[in-house]
């Protein structure tokens, strides 16, 4: 499979990246060299075979749904580009 | 007197704890050994001195008492990817400028309480993505061995460039690293250090930034490997704060050195015989297997038939995983903001300016193999793959093989703007051939300096063991290098 402008600027949106006319072209060819590349799983036969979801055989620890953390408002906002009052600022989204 | 950073940390810890040196002593020198060098090996991107020298006086005064723990005054430094308490911890990219987090990454912490002094973070490729360090923000960090006859500048390896440059050049004891597809072993091998990766779930990821989840490990990059086995001992422990950290207890690593490899059977997998591989390396392999029978071993040839697919599973699985936690990074709660007409606007400019192009093609490439209609083709295979691979080891272990001896790199530190690597990114992703199938099984891998080449740099090899058996890696190692030898980059910077 390989990809062409259009799909590279679909993914580009979807991946919440501006990409510039003159890039698209290099970041198409660079894509289609990495599609290319992991096309050799094609010929592995999977059929019957399970998808990896952990490399170890663990059952995920759960802990006690109580509160542990928290109360640090000043803490979560303290690396933020622009912040008020403990809420973080962004552009006006609803006009 | 000896210079006091010439000391391996089995060796500042007799003298510090004999008081014939103190942390403060000894902190001082490296700090002014990484005043001396920092501009031309660029392994630093920040240092502490401050916290460094109080570190060093807490850890003096509980010498003192007495109270000295395992790595009392012992100095290190920090892959710019943990994260350290009001530090700069940026992953070397420009899209987490000015970060300083409010909390501690679990490895880190360990270290510290372990009395563990820090000297400052270490360059690696931005986001740990790359095998040469050239991606980082902060430009490349610089091999400290050179080919002789050449003054060429040297790449040490990625993305854990700067700890192993900062390990080679002695301006650290040593230092933290993370190993998602060989980000620990390749450097390792590039700068003539040790370094290991961990079984996953031996080293706690909290507070680690985050690339692909299900492959990244923690582990350190030392000048040897009885300094590796200490600083792991430290690094690892059981999390709650990570789920996928696993409950069992923290062997002493170091304790397994000397031990005897007599009757023990290791494999050497045909798949890992490329085309192409320099007869440097074969060579090199076959010293390993003569060491390792010298001292007992019975080796047998094995066969890991999914080998090849390892890298191209690797580069699907590895970039969907970073597509979805490199989300994050919108402009919003922390880092680079870009000012956009609309909100959308202001996440696509900001991240379009802080990720750099190898982060970008692999965001880009993630998010295409999760999208609609590619996720079954793609990425569910990729994990189908990952099963066979894994299964692959899971037999030869099983057929009686104790530890599988391999090569790490296919060739020693290449030219740092090396236009053939640049021009194509695939041909960079084949530097991690030999060592991005550990990454996929979850299995622990060990590189040990083995050899330099016909250019004197240094070599590697990788010895691959069984699930939270890291002491056989250990052990093994240690036979190689007591017959390799120790191997320092000569005095340029």
């Amino acid at each position: 499979m390989s990809v062409d402008i259009a799909t590279v600027k679909r993914v580009a949106r979807l991946s919440r990246i501006a990409v510039s006319e003159d890039d698209l072209e290099r970041m198409t060819g660079e894509l289609n060299g990495i599609l290319g590349f992991v096309e050799l799983l094609s010929e592995v036969d999977v059929s019957g075979v399970e998808p990896m979801t952990s490399v170890t055989p663990i059952t995920m620890r759960k802990r006690a749904d109580a509160v542990t953390d928290g109360d640090k408002a000043a803490d979560i906002v303290a690396n933020a580009p622009n912040s008020d009052q403990n809420f973080f600022l962004v552009p006006k989204v609803v006009e | 007197m000896t210079e006091l950073t010439n000391l391996t940390i089995s060796e500042a810890r007799a003298k510090l704890k004999g008081r014939e040196i103190t942390a403060v002593e000894l902190t001082d020198a490296y700090l002014s050994a990484i005043d001396a060098a920092n501009g031309a090996l660029n392994a630093y991107v920040t240092v502490t001195p401050d916290k460094a020298r109080e570190m060093a006086k807490a850890s003096d005064a509980r010498l003192a008492d007495g109270k000295g723990g395992p790595l009392e005054g012992i100095p290190l430094g920090v892959k710019d990817l943990f994260a350290t308490r009001d530090i700069h911890t940026q992953a070397c990219s420009h899209i987490l400028d000015g970060f300083k987090p409010k909390y501690e990454s679990t490895v880190t912490q360990n270290l510290w309480n372990h009395g563990a002094v820090m000297l400052g973070k270490l360059n690696m490729d931005e986001f740990a993505m790359g095998s040469s360090n050239e991606s980082s923000y902060y430009g490349p960090s610089v091999n400290p061995w050179k080919a002789k006859g050449s003054d060429e500048k040297l790449v040490p390896g990625g993305s854990s460039g700067g700890s192993a440059a900062a390990v080679a050049a002695h301006l650290c004891a040593g230092a933290t690293a993370t190993d998602t597809g060989g980000s620990i072993r390749q450097p390792a091998a590039f700068t003539g250090t040790v370094g290991i990766k961990p079984t996953y779930g031996r080293c706690s990821r909290w507070g680690i930034v985050a690339y692909a989840s299900s492959l990244d490990q923690a582990g350190p990059i030392a000048r040897d490997v009885r300094d590796a086995a200490i600083l792991l001992k430290s690094m690892a422990s059981v999390d709650t704060k990570d789920t996928t950290s696993v409950d069992l207890p923290v062997p002493d690593y170091e304790a397994s050195l000397g031990q005897s490899v007599k009757g023990m059977k290791i494999g050497i997998p045909k798949e890992y015989r490329i085309v192409g591989m320099p007869e440097e390396i074969e060579k090199l392999w076959q010293q390993g297997v003569e060491w390792l029978k010298d001292a007992g071993a019975e080796v047998v040839e094995i066969s890991l038939p999914h080998t090849k697919y390892a890298l191209p599973a690797y580069y699907i699985v590895a970039p969907a995983e970073a597509s979805s936690n490199l989300a994050r990074y919108d402009g919003v709660r922390y880092g680079l903001r870009v000012d956009g007409k609309d909100i959308a606007d202001m996440y696509e400019k900001s991240r379009a300016a802080g990720f750099g192009k190898e982060v970008q093609r692999r965001i880009m490439i993630g998010t295409y193999v999760l999208s609609a209609g590619y996720y079954d083709a793609y990425y569910l295979k990729a994990q189908k793959v990952r099963t066979l691979i894994k299964r692959d080891f899971e037999e030869a272990f099983h057929a009686g093989v104790d530890a599988i001896l391999a090569p790490i790199t296919p060739s020693s530190a290449f030219a740092i703007g090396d236009k053939e690597l640049a021009a194509d990114p695939v041909k960079m992703y084949l530097q991690d051939v030999f060592t991005v199938t550990l990454n996929m099984a979850g299995l622990p891998g060990i590189s040990v300096p083995a050899g330099l080449d016909h250019k004197g740099l240094p070599l590697g090899l990788q010895i691959i063991g069984k699930p939270f058996e890291e002491e056989t890696l250990f052990k093994t190692a240690h036979v190689i290098e007591q017959a390799a030898g120790k191997f320092t980059p000569a005095k340029w910077w």
